[in-house]
C-alpha cells in the first residue's frame, strides 16, 4: 500500500508495541490498514460471487508489500508451523489443527489456499491468533519459509505431480534443500524418513524429528509402477526395500553404499486397517506409546497422522492430547468425504497424481470395490494441464470390480481411453463431460440406499462440491472446516 | 504373429506414462490377432540388433536420464544396426534426446548419445511446456495430425537435410523456432510429444505396428484392418483444440 502513515493514526495503532519506536511502529500501523483493506477485498470478492475470496486480499498484499508477511508472522506469539508435501498436506494440517487448537489460537489456512497469496490472506485475517499453522505448496515453500521463519517445518513426501507445473522431482528436492539450509538453527525439522529424498533433508540437522511406518505386514509385494525415488540419493544404485508401503515410501537400503532409512523418532506399529472406517495403530514416540484409532481410512492417512503427531510433539503437546486430537478428527473437504444426497450417498475421494490416486484405489479395495463410479478428469492449471499421469495410476483393481463407470470432466474422452485400453468393456462406460450431468447420471445408476463413489481431480472436486452446496447438501468450503 | 518389442530402461524412463503407449500397441495388435512380446532391456543388457521388431524408449527425469545415458550410448551401434535392418522404433522426450548425437548442458558439459538421429540437443534457459499439434505425412501423400503434450528444457537442433516428424501447427516443437517437431530415420520416430502419445494418435500406433510386422515377415508393409476409433478421435480432437487454444508458441 502506498498510503503509509508517518505518525500515529486514530484507532489503528492499538496493537502496536509502543516500546518499539520508529519503523516497527509504522509497520504496525501499516499492517492494520492493510488488514482492514484486505478484509474489505475479501467481502467484495464474496459479494461478487467469486468463490470464497480466500486469496484475493493476500494476492494484493503479496503484490504491494510482500514484507508485510514477515511482520504478520512475527506477531504470532507461539510461532509458525509449516506443513508441506506432495500428498496429504491438507489432511496433515487439518489433523494438526485438531490437536493444537485446544492449546493455541490458530491462524490456519484451512481452505487449502497454500500459495504465498493464500498464506498472506490467512495471516492478514487472523488477528489475535497465537500459532500459525500453514499448509504450504511445495514449490512455494522456500519463499514462505524464508519470510515466516517457522518454529516447525514438516516435510511429508515428494511424488511426481503435475510435471507441467512443478517440474521434475529433483528440481523440487533441490529447492527444498536450499530452503532447509536457510532455516534458522532453532527451527525443528520434521521429515518422513520413509521417503529417501525427504529423509535425507534432515541429515546432520540437530533436533530433527524423523517419522515413519514400522510394520512389515503392510508392505506391498513390490514397488508400484509410479514409484519415484527408487535410486539412492547418494550413489544412484537401486534401493533394496525391506518394506515398501506407499509408492516409494518404505524401509529402504542401498546395497552399494549403505545409505538407508535412518532410525525413527516417531513410528506407527501394529497397524490395523479397517476398510473405509479407519485404522488403528501404536503411535510410538520418545514420550511413550499410545494406541490411536484414526477415523480415516488407508495407510497414507497413517502417514498424515504421523506427520501431525510429530509436529504436535515438536510443539511440546502432551501425548494424550495428540492421541485425542487424532481420534477426534474428520476429513478435510473433498479428500475423503461422505455426502448425503437424498436416499443415496456420495463418497468423494480426491485424485490428483499417481501416488495419491493409487492410495484412493487401495482404500476402496479395502472397503469393498464399488459397483458404480464417476471419475472426473479436468486439466486446468490446478489439476495439471498434462493428463498423462492417469496412465500411471493403477486403476485396474477398480475396473475389475466396477459394473458401470461414468467418465466426466473436460478430458473425459482421455479417461475413457485409459479404461478401455485396460480392457474395461465400452458398453459399461459412459462419457458425460459435464460434471453436474455426470453426478446425476451416477446417482441414477445407484439403487436407493446405495453409495456412489466419485473420484474427481482438484477443480472437478471444487465444482462438484459447489453443485452439492447449491443443493444444500454440503457447506461451501470457506465456511470453516467441513466435515 | 508375435511382434517382438524391446523396451529400453522401463524402470528408469517412464515419466510420462510410457506404459500407456505400450498398452495401446498391445491392444491394437491383439484386436488384429497379433501378440506383443515386450522384453525390458536394462542397464548392461546386450541388445541384439535382429532380436526386436520394435524398440521403445520413453522419457525420464534428469537424474534417471543421466543414470542410463552412458549405457545407451554404448548400445548406439546396435540400435543403429537394428534400424538399418528395418526395425521400427519409437522414442519419446528424453529417449528422443538421448538417441541424438548428444546433449550440451547449461554448464557446457557434453553427454554423448546413441547417435541414431541426426541431431544435437542444447539445454535452454526455460522449459517449453504445453499442448502441441503437428501436421505430418507418415506415408507420402497422406496428411495427418498428431496431438500431444510437451515438457522439455532441451532445444533439439536437426542437421541440415534431416527429416522431422512434422510441422508444428501449435506449440513449441524441437526448439521453439524452426517450426519442426521430432525426427525420422527409416522406420524410427523420435518426438517430444507425450500425453501419452499413442492413445490419442491411433494412426501412429498402427503405422508403427505395420512397420514392425513388415520387419518381422521381411515382406512389404501391409495395411492393418481398421478399428472403431470413435473415442480415440474424440480424445484427439480435444487435445488438438487444447493446443490451438493454449499451446506454447513461436
Amino acid at each position: 500500500m502506498q498510503v503509509v502513515p508517518n505518525g500515529p493514526v486514530d484507532g489503528v495503532g492499538a496493537r502496536v508495541d509502543r516500546r518499539t519506536p520508529g519503523t516497527l511502529d509504522r509497520m504496525g500501523a501499516r499492517l492494520e490498514l492493510e488488514t482492514r483493506a484486505a478484509s474489505l477485498v475479501a467481502r467484495l470478492s464474496r459479494a461478487a460471487g467469486k468463490g470464497g475470496g480466500t486469496t484475493l486480499p493476500g494476492k494484493l498484499i503479496w503484490k504491494v508489500d510482500p514484507g508485510a508477511v514477515d511482520a504478520l508472522a512475527a506477531r504470532l506469539a507461539h510461532g509458525v508451523v509449516i506443513v508441506s508435501a506432495t500428498n496429504g498436506k491438507t489432511t496433515t494440517s487439518a489433523m494438526a489443527a485438531r490437536v493444537l487448537e485446544s492449546a493455541h489460537r490458530l491462524a490456519w489456512n484451512h481452505s487449502g489456499a497454500n500459495l504465498a497469496s493464500g498464506v498472506a490472506s490467512t495471516l492478514l485475517s487472523s488477528g489475535g491468533a497465537e500459532l500459525g499453522l500453514l499448509e504450504v505448496d511445495e514449490f512455494a515453500l522456500p519463499e514462505i519459509a524464508r519470510r515466516v521463519r517457522p518454529r516447525v517445518v514438516s516435510l511429508g513426501n515428494l511424488f511426481r505431480d503435475q510435471l507441467d507445473r512443478y517440474g521434475e522431482l529433483e528440481h523440487i528436492a533441490e529447492r527444498w534443500r536450499a530452503a532447509v539450509a536457510g532455516l534458522p538453527q532453532e527451527t525443528i525439522l520434521v521429515v518422513n524418513a520413509d521417503d529417501p529424498l525427504v529423509g535425507a533433508l534432515a541429515d546432520g540437522r540437530t533436533g530433527a524429528v524423523r517419522f515413519g511406518v514400522d510394520d512389515a505386514r503392510l508392505a506391498r509385494p513390490a514397488l508400484q509402477h509410479a514409484a519415484d525415488s527408487k535410486y539412492c540419493v547418494r550413489c544412484g544404485a537401486p534401493y533394496a526395500y525391506a518394506a515398501a508401503y506407499v509408492g516409494h515410501l518404505g524401509d529402504y537400503r542401498c546395497r552399494a553404499c549403505g545409505h538407508g532409512r535412518p532410525p525413527l523418532d516417531v513410528a506407527a506399529r501394529s497397524i490395523e486397517l479397517r476398510g473405509l472406517e479407519g485404522s488403528s495403530f501404536d503411535l510410538v514416540t520418545p514420550a511413550g506409546s499410545r494406541r490411536v484409532r484414526l477415523p480415516l481410512p488407508g495407510l497414507y492417512n497413517v502417514y498424515n497422522a504421523l506427520a501431525a503427531a510429530s509436529v504436535s510433539i515438536a510443539l511440546e503437546t502432551p501425548l494424550d492430547d495428540v492421541a485425542a486430537g487424532l481420534e477426534g478428527f474428520s476429513a478435510a473437504f473433498g479428500r475423503f468425504e461422505r455426502i448425503e444426497a437424498g436416499d443415496r450417498r456420495i463418497l468423494m475421494l480426491l485424485i490428483k497424481n499417481p501416488a495419491g490416486a493409487n492410495e484412493a484405489v487401495r482404500t476402496l479395495e479395502e472397503g469393498g470395490l464399488p459397483p458404480t463410479l464417476v471419475v472426473a478428469l479436468n486439466d486446468a492449471i490446478a489439476d495439471g494441464r498434462d493428463v498423462s499421469w492417469i496412465w500411471d495410476v493403477d486403476f485396474e483393481p477398480l475396473l475389475a470390480g466396477a459394473q458401470r463407470i461414468v467418465a466426466s470432466g473436460d478430458r473425459a474422452a482421455e479417461l475413457a481411453l485409459r479404461f478401455t485400453y485396460a480392457g474395461f468393456p465400452a458398453g459399461r462406460l459412459e462419457i458425460v463431460p459435464e460434471l453436474e450431468a455426470a453426478l446425476d447420471r451416477g446417482l441414477e445408476l445407484v439403487a436407493p440406499g446405495g453409495e456412489l463413489v466419485v473420484l474427481p481431480t482438484y477443480t472437478a472436486m471444487l465444482r462438484l462440491r459447489a453443485i452439492a452446496a447449491g443443493r444444500g447438501l454440503v457447506q461451501p468450503y470457506w465456511r470453516g472446516r467441513s466435515t | 504373429m508375435r511382434i517382438r518389442v524391446g523396451h529400453l530402461y522401463p524402470d528408469y524412463l517412464n515419466i510420462y506414462a510410457d506404459r500407456g503407449n505400450i498398452a495401446v500397441l498391445t491392444r491394437r495388435a491383439a484386436l488384429r490377432g497379433h501378440e506383443l512380446d515386450v522384453s525390458p532391456i536394462g542397464l548392461g543388457d546386450e541388445l541384439v540388433p535382429g532380436a526386436f521388431d520394435l524398440l521403445y524408449i520413453g522419457g525420464g527425469q534428469d537424474r534417471e536420464q543421466a543414470l542410463v545415458a552412458p549405457d545407451l550410448a554404448a548400445k548406439g551401434t546396435a540400435i543403429g544396426a537394428a534400424v538399418a535392418a528395418g526395425a521400427a522404433l519409437l522414442a519419446v522426450c528424453g529417449g528422443y534426446q538421448l538417441l541424438g548425437r548428444g546433449y550440451r548442458g547449461r554448464d557446457g558439459s557434453w553427454m554423448p548419445g546413441a547417435a541414431l538421429f541426426p541431431h544435437e540437443t542444447v539445454a535452454g534457459e526455460s522449459r517449453m511446456i504445453g499442448d502441441v499439434l503437428l501436421e505430418c505425412e507418415l506415408e507420402p501423400g497422406v496428411a495427418t495430425t498428431i496431438a500431444g503434450f510437451e515438457n522439455h528444457a532441451g532445444r533439439t537442433l536437426l542437421d541440415q537435410g534431416a527429416t522431422p516428424l512434422g510441422r508444428v501447427l501449435a506449440g513449441f516443437g524441437n526448439d521453439g523456432r524452426s517450426g519442426f517437431e521430432g525426427c525420422r530415420v527409416r522406420r524410427a520416430v523420435g518426438t517430444y510429444l507425450h500425453g501419452p502419445l499413442l492413445p490419442r494418435n491411433p494412426q501412429l500406433a498402427d503405422w508403427l505396428l505395420s512397420q514392425s510386422l513388415a520387419h518381422l515377415t521381411g515382406g512389404p508393409v501391409a495395411a492393418l484392418p481398421p478399428l472403431d476409433d470413435e473415442l480415440e478421435t474424440l480424445a484427439h480432437a480435444v487435445s488438438a483444440q487444447r493446443a490451438r487454444d493454449r499451446g506454447g508458441g513461436r
